[in-house]
């Protein structure tokens, strides 16, 4: 069971500022545990960002990004009250959505 | 280890998203852009969140929530709570720091063995669910001042206590806390050590614990901090929730009175 993301988004002026804390152990597959077994890697692959359901952000990670990642992105455009909502798939094809609205 | 931190400073640096200034910097001010930076999106929110559906969630044997739990400002009060601990519990005849106390809630109420709790590895089983509670509840009373009561006799003989294991030097380099805690203005490397013998410095030292520390991605309570100041004393550590820790907790938040809490802060 994934951890929930904290979606914080902002309108300011013409454009919309999100900011997302996304909890994942992001491992890297390079770390050995205390028996030193290769601690598999786990890790987001893609994540998306949706205003009112109309892509606004696409990217693809790797295994250096750090765990419990913070995002930040802006938009052009959005108004109070717009939904916006971020999505992760990680390598085991586990997959999060998580809504915010516009403040 | 060293790579692992690499990596997380380079990912951090990449989502980030921003122009990094490259202006000649001191240390401290570029340590202190590095948190700025975070602090925005302080992974610590995420441990607080899974802290407070731990707290209502009915656990353990007993299948009973810790809302009944009694930190101090009667059952089931968070707000508030954290900045006046340590403190003296009627009921359990101890001055008890929010761990410990913790410990007591979730023996009494839900049934689980404390013992068992406070040997467990930081980190795993019951004490992975500690940390999440610490920041939950520690957060609860952010940008509170400290007010530890010093009424009792219990306590102002914590706080004499503690002020003696603070100086108390030992182990094979002769350590105390007090060699790297009671001047102003020392670092080891490239931390600042807090002086946690008077104020402002000890409530920006005591204050910022539990704190989200970002080399290992892991929150840590006071407790483990103590653990590590101990380990780098290379000196045994008294024991998780023990009244040595304890006493050090009410030395160290009875100086910081009138201070800020931060918690649950962030470190690198």
């Amino acid at each position: 069971m994934s951890d929930p993301m904290r979606i914080r988004a902002q309108a300011q002026g013409d454009k919309t500022t999100v900011r997302v804390l996304v909890g994942h152990e992001m491992e890297s597959g390079q770390r050995r545990d205390a028996a030193g077994k290769t601690v598999p890697a786990w890790f987001i692959q893609s994540i998306s960002a949706t205003h009112n359901g109309k892509p606004v952000l696409s990217a693809q990670w790797g295994t250096a990004v750090s765990k419990n990642p913070f995002m930040q992105f802006s938009f052009k455009g959005g108004k109070a009250g717009d939904k916006v909502a971020v999505t992760w798939i990680d390598n085991r094809g586990d997959k999060r959505t998580d809504e915010a609205l516009v403040s | 280890m060293k790579t692992y931190l690499i990596t997380t400073l380079l990912g951090f640096a990449a989502v980030l998203l921003s122009p990094l200034a490259s202006a000649q910097k001191t240390t401290a001010e570029g340590i202190a852009e590095y948190r700025a930076m975070l602090a925005d999106g302080n992974p610590a929110e995420l441990f607080e969140a899974k802290g407070e559906v731990l707290w209502k969630q009915a656990r353990g044997p007993k299948n009973a929530t810790l809302e009944k739990c009694d930190l101090g400002k009667g059952a089931g009060v968070v707000k508030g709570a954290f900045v006046e601990l340590p403190r003296f519990f009627a009921d359990t005849q101890r001055v008890q720091d929010l761990e410990s106390r913790l410990l007591t809630c979730m023996e009494v109420q839900q049934g689980f063995n404390a013992a068992d709790i406070a040997k467990t590895r930081f980190g795993e089983g019951e004490q992975k669910n500690m940390e999440s509670l610490v920041a939950y509840i520690s957060a609860e009373s952010k940008d509170m001042k400290f007010n530890l009561p010093q009424t009792h006799a219990q306590e102002k003989l914590m706080y004499e206590v503690g002020k003696k294991v603070f100086y108390l030097r030992g182990g094979p380099m002769d350590f105390s806390c007090a060699s790297c805690h009671s001047e102003d203005n020392k670092r080891v490397r490239l931390q600042d050590l807090p002086n946690l013998t008077k104020q402002p410095s000890a409530s920006v030292g005591f204050g910022s614990w539990p704190a989200y520390r970002v080399s290992g991605g892991e929150l840590w309570s006071m407790q483990r901090r103590l653990n590590d100041c101990y380990r780098q004393q290379r000196f045994p550590f008294p024991g998780y929730a023990s009244d040595a820790t304890i006493a050090l907790g009410v030395y160290m938040g009875v100086n910081a009175k009138s201070g800020v809490s931060t918690a649950p802060a962030l470190k690198r």
